[in-house]
């Protein structure tokens, strides 16, 4: 498996470490419990099909990446840096 | 009173040469990590510039000058290699003083990249890692900066604590890499 690093270019497997489900870029607006609250922290889909994982390249250049991909093909669409991913939505 | 004399990274283990390959330490005078603000990166250039006489780098490349080097390390992080930097430099950007932190050599020869091939998971023949080009990445376990600094010569940073063990895998990679030789050309190999 490679992952083309939006800083890096293409590279292997094994220089990323997982995270998890890209939800941990949704934190709720806000303070107070919710169902929200309930999902960001305790949900998580299991799909077959897209989906959006944090991976860090941290044996490359460090940065936090969005990756979309497919559980069912296995193909990689999008490689994204977090921090734009985040800024995109609005957050600092 | 105790007299203290400074030992390099890798010393006693260095140099050493295994067919057509040459791997010593370098002595990179000062390391200094550049980190800039938020939006800065184009000030940090231009003081880098005023200053050193090298730019700010684009990731994964490395402005090699004279007397000093800029070596791109990671996201918005690269390292001024050779001299002290100047302290105009810290209005555009966090400076942390990483000297003693590398451990830094040069491997040289023609079969350097195919050494590489069994340790490092990038391609690092030159038509495709051209001089001035830097990759972060692992060396067997170990996180390194690679960067080309001429056509045969690749320079190696690792973690200083690590110097043993970059300089074992790199010679027993060496050695088999000119073993490989030895036998496809039947000249003794060393
Ligand atoms: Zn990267």
């Amino acid at each position: 498996m490679r992952l083309r690093c939006p800083l890096c270019g293409e590279r292997d497997r094994r220089e990323f470490s997982y995270k998890g489900a890209a939800v941990a870029l949704d934190r709720p607006a806000t303070e107070d419990w919710s169902a929200e609250w309930d999902d960001y922290l305790h949900n998580r889909a299991n799909p077959a099909g897209e989906t959006r994982d944090l991976w860090q390249h941290a044996a490359g250049c460090g940065a936090w990446l969005v990756v979309t991909r497919d559980t069912v093909t296995h193909a990689v669409t999008e490689v994204a840096l977090a921090r734009d991913a985040a800024r995109g939505k609005g957050a600092a | 009173m105790a007299e203290l004399r400074a030992t390099t990274p890798c010393a006693g283990l260095l140099p050493l040469r295994a067919g057509a390959m040459w791997l010593e330490e370098v002595d990179p005078g000062r390391i200094t990590s550049l980190m800039p603000g938020p939006g800065q990166a184009g000030a940090l250039d231009a003081a880098l510039h005023a200053a050193h006489g090298v730019g700010w780098p684009d990731p994964g490349t490395a402005h090699l000058g004279d007397g000093a080097a800029v070596i791109w390390t990671g996201m918005d992080q690269a390292m001024l290699v050779g001299p002290a930097p100047e302290p105009a430099l810290a209005e555009a950007a966090a400076l942390t003083d990483q000297s003693d932190a590398w451990a830094v050599v040069d491997l040289s020869g023609e079969d350097g990249p195919e050494a590489l091939a069994r340790l490092v998971p990038v391609d690092l023949r030159a038509h495709v890692f051209a001089e001035g080009a830097t990759a972060r990445t692992l060396l067997g376990h170990m996180s390194v900066s690679i960067t080309r600094t001429g056509p045969e010569r690749l320079r190696i940073m690792a973690f200083r604590s690590m110097a043993g063990t970059l300089v074992h895998e790199l010679q027993t990679a060496m050695e088999r890499v000119a073993a490989r030789r030895g036998l496809e050309t039947g000249a003794p190999d060393g």
